[in-house]
């Protein structure tokens, strides 16, 4: 079956490398990809993907190798080259004019025109038809796309490419700024697009949607091609992830250490409201406890951990650390209490992305290094290397920006933000977003370890899977209502889904 | 092999076939992108303007008297602009630091408050154009953090009103500073060197400390880096944000009363336009409008190139309208620049 004599493939790839300022980025890679498939490049963040991508779409030129495109070897020279071949690229950050209106967007830079004059109508037109090919016929053309969701701002872009006939196009991490809804729309869209006979070519790091929406599977590690062409069916995900990682990954979570019935409670959420949210939420976590609250995107899991840690005010209802009621609205009287919190967008709301890593591990701390308002630089470097050691941050220097970390050591500088802390409490919001699959056990092991030190975790994941492995409770979260309270081994993830699904029917 | 024995390795390396050194840039580059180099750049500008100086004004610009000049035409708008420096690495923007000070100017040369002075000590004229300055920025600062109105409107407001208020309080007319003592103390030298030197100097060694080593140095880094991330990191940003716009003020207040010692005289119209070359100099001494990241010391660099490049024009009895459009080319060209080197690091 995996058999490229056969079929003929529509692009091919041929042991391309590329070398940016002394640093190889590609070191080898090849990609054979069919008409009508969805062809999936997986690879760590670093892998080489990106320079794969920029490479078919015409902003790279490899330094070796060859590209064939429909059998025939193809120099694609710029981007318009690449357009022209019928290759389109769509990238994680989506190129579309927020003030110009669908059609607009699409024939941006291919106008319909007579004598300088836009055939209004005449876009107007093509685009119904093309949105209509995408299953979205429903959205008017003349919409603003600034309008738009993330997710239908890529039907726009897709749309595009379809305008310039697109004989195979290039979706870069596309889920990543989707929620589970949205994803299964895509995929729909997707297939539609294949049955047409356009090749997709699909590069994630999340392997559960691999396994729904790819036929086959190339892997990268370190700019070089580990593995081309696997069927998707036929190869388990532990295989993936040695090729991706080089490494066995034996059990991505760790086992669960039985919380002692007497362990002291020290989060209790009472009667907690937030108007238009969720409400009359109530629930408490040990010491040593995981609690994990899953649901779905807009289920209001999100708002609950930032309204406990009183980043947003609470209607009513209290929250309270080890017997003390906090502040409504309050962060720093969380903070002060012990409590710490991992957000949800880790550079936007968690990291001064442009300052060292010690300066942000030590971001709700300095003030205890300092002596009379004086900084101690000094002491808080130390500290930092302590816990650079301690969590195996890499690179192993406090004074780098952390701007230069990939995602899964930015997450260990929030931990080991709130470690130096000495937090008892610790909410963390997608921990694992944005982490690769490698770093993403490790993150794991250190949330566990936590929790065995005596820390009280709620933990809040788009990915279930990683709510039941992780919490040792699991509170099913709907409508911003709690659905079913759970021992995590007691449930699986199509019983949470049923769940949720039934809420939201109710 | 060393890459399957530490996992974490591969993955914060990004291209673990190369060494750690291959990824830093050179040494070279490092220096000229970070702090040392932006102010050798500057102060490279200054040399060169200096070498114009002395070509075209000889003995007239190269003398001790004259740089003494050029630094006491700096010390006012210098001390403005160290404020100005921590509002702008907050990510903020102070307009009304011109007018505060022309109305810190008037209230403290009040007769009232004169004859007061008088009576007690000349120390009354400072107490009470600091409280003028602290407490408008205490306005400005209540109204950015907790009203949450844009800084550029609300201090744009105070510009307007704390102009008016002066106005109002002075009829307009010129209010003449009799109080000897204070006369004595602003106009007086030490070393050599005019008073308003020493405050500039000593205002500037102070704030480095507070901006590089203290706390609430910090704090004004982090806010401008990430007002998000510091508040979730607990840190009070509103509160911290008033303190600022309150020593902006303060600034203020203190350059109020270097201006009433210089020209023994309060007026509602002293400061005007203060605000933008505060700003041009904070700007052109490397500290970024978007926040997050200030230097003193470029500032004060900034302040000294612009009051050499003023002395040179009077020096040489040029036109200040060509004046003017020097410092415009001097405040794209130093933004444009800074930009380079914003990319570079976003990159």
């Amino acid at each position: 079956m995996i058999d490229d004599d056969h079929a003929s493939p529509l692009l091919e790839v041929r042991g391309i490398t590329k070398t940016f300022a002394g640093v190889q980025a590609l070191k080898g890679v090849h990609l054979s990809v069919r008409a009508g498939e969805v062809h999936c490049v997986l690879g760590q963040n670093g892998a080489g993907k990106s320079t794969l991508i920029k490479t078919l779409a015409g902003v790279h030129q490899p330094d070796a190798g060859e590209i064939l495109w429909r059998g025939e070897t193809n120099t694609i020279a710029d981007p318009l080259a690449a357009i022209a071949l019928g290759i389109a690229t769509m990238y994680q950050e989506l190129d579309v004019v927020d003030g110009l209106t669908i059609a607009e967007n699409i024939f941006l830079g291919h106008e319909h025109s007579t004598g300088g004059m836009l055939k209004v109508a005449h876009a107007n037109r093509l685009t119904r038809e093309l949105l209509t090919r995408l299953g979205h016929g429903d959205i008017p053309p003349t919409t603003e796309v600034g309008q738009l969701s993330a997710a239908n701002k890529q039907i726009v872009s897709m749309a595009r490419a379809l305008s310039h006939e697109a004989k195979l196009i290039i979706m870069d991490e596309p889920s990543a700024v989707l929620d589970s809804g949205e994803v299964s729309n895509l995929f729909r869209v997707i297939r539609e697009l294949t049955s047409q006979g356009i090749a997709v070519v699909y590069i994630s790091h999340r392997l559960e949607e691999i396994r729904q929406i790819g036929d086959r599977i190339s892997v990268i590690k370190d700019g070089r091609s580990t593995a081309s062409g696997l069927a998707v069916s036929e190869t388990p995900t532990r295989d993936l992830i040695k090729l991706m990682t080089g490494r066995e990954v034996a059990n991505v979570f760790p086992d669960a250490v039985p919380v002692p019935a007497n362990a002291p409670i020290l989060l209790e959420v009472t009667h907690l409201h937030l108007r238009g949210h969720f409400s009359d939420l109530d629930f408490t976590v040990r010491a040593g406890e995981i609690v994990g609250l899953a649901g779905l995107v807009g289920s209001g899991r999100s708002e609950i951990l930032e309204t406990i840690y009183g980043a947003r005010k609470a209607t009513s209802g209290s929250v309270s650390v080890q017997g003390k009621v906090l502040r409504a609205g309050s962060v720093a009287a969380a903070v002060e209490s012990g409590m710490g919190f991992s957000p949800e967008e880790r550079k936007s709301q968690g990291l001064i992305l442009g300052e060292p890593i010690y300066k942000n591990v030590t971001l709700s701390t300095f003030g205890r290094f300092a002596r009379g308002g004086l900084l101690n630089e000094g002491a808080e470097k130390d500290a930092t290397r302590g816990q650079i050691e301690a969590l195996e941050l890499r690179p192993a220097d406090p004074e780098r920006p952390a701007r230069t970390l990939s995602g899964g050591n930015q997450q260990k500088i929030l931990l080991a933000r709130w470690l130096i802390h000495g937090t008892r409490v610790l909410l963390l919001d997608e921990p694992t977003r944005g982490v690769d699959v490698g770093a993403r056990a490790e993150i794991y092991a250190l949330i566990r370890r936590l929790a065995a030190e005596g820390t009280a975790i709620v933990i809040v994941s788009s990915e279930i899977e990683e709510v039941l492995g992780l919490s040792d409770r699991v509170l099913v979260i709907g409508d911003g209502d709690v659905l079913a309270e759970k021992n995590a081994s007691d449930i699986d993830e199509s019983g949470v889904l049923d769940l949720v699904m039934k809420g939201s029917a109710a | 092999m060393s890459e399957q024995k530490s996992p974490i390795l591969a993955d914060a390396a990004p291209l673990p076939g190369a060494s750690h050194q291959t990824e830093r840039p050179s040494a070279v580059k490092r220096i000229l992108g970070g702090s040392v180099g932006r102010n050798l750049g500057l102060v490279i500008a200054l040399v060169v303007l200096f070498i114009i100086g002395t070509i075209t004004a000889g003995e007239r610009f190269a003398n001790i008297d004259n740089v003494l000049t050029i630094l006491r035409l700096a010390s006012i708008i210098g001390v403005i602009s160290i404020g100005m420096t921590f509002v702008i690495t907050a990510a903020g923007i102070d307009l009304s630091v011109g007018s505060v000070m022309g109305l810190a100017t008037v209230v403290a040369s009040l007769t009232a408050v004169q004859l007061a002075a008088t009576q007690t000590s000349w120390i009354l004229m400072v107490v009470v154009a600091l409280a003028v300055g602290a407490v408008a920025g205490l306005v400005n600062g209540v109204v950015i953090a907790y009203g949450n109105v844009v800084a550029f409107m609300a201090t744009l407001a105070m510009l307007v009103g704390a102009r008016g208020l002066a106005e109002l309080i002075s009829g307009r007319r010129t209010q003449i500073v009799t109080n000897t003592g204070f006369l004595e103390f602003t106009r007086g030298s030490l070393l050599g060197v005019p008073l308003l030197i020493w405050i500039f100097v000593i205002v500037a060694i102070a704030a480095w400390i507070l901006l590089n080593r203290t706390t609430f140095g910090r704090r004004t880094v982090a806010i401008g880096g990430n007002a998000e991330a510091s508040r979730l990191a607990g840190i009070k940003v509103k509160r911290h944000l008033v303190m600022v716009y309150m020593l902006s003020g303060l600034t203020a207040g203190i350059a109020a009363i270097m201006m009433l010692g210089r020209t023994t005289a309060g007026t509602s119209t002293h400061g005007t336009l203060y605000e933008l070359d505060a700003i041009a100099a904070v700007v052109v001494g490397g500290t970024l409008l978007i926040g997050g990241r200030g230097t003193i010391v470029g500032t004060i660099l900034g302040v000294l190139i612009f009051s050499t490049l003023t002395n040179i024009f009077t020096q040489n009895n040029l036109d200040t309208s060509v004046q003017a459009i020097a410092k415009g080319l001097i405040i794209v060209i130093a933004v444009l620049l800074q930009q380079r080197f914003a990319t570079r690091d976003t990159r």
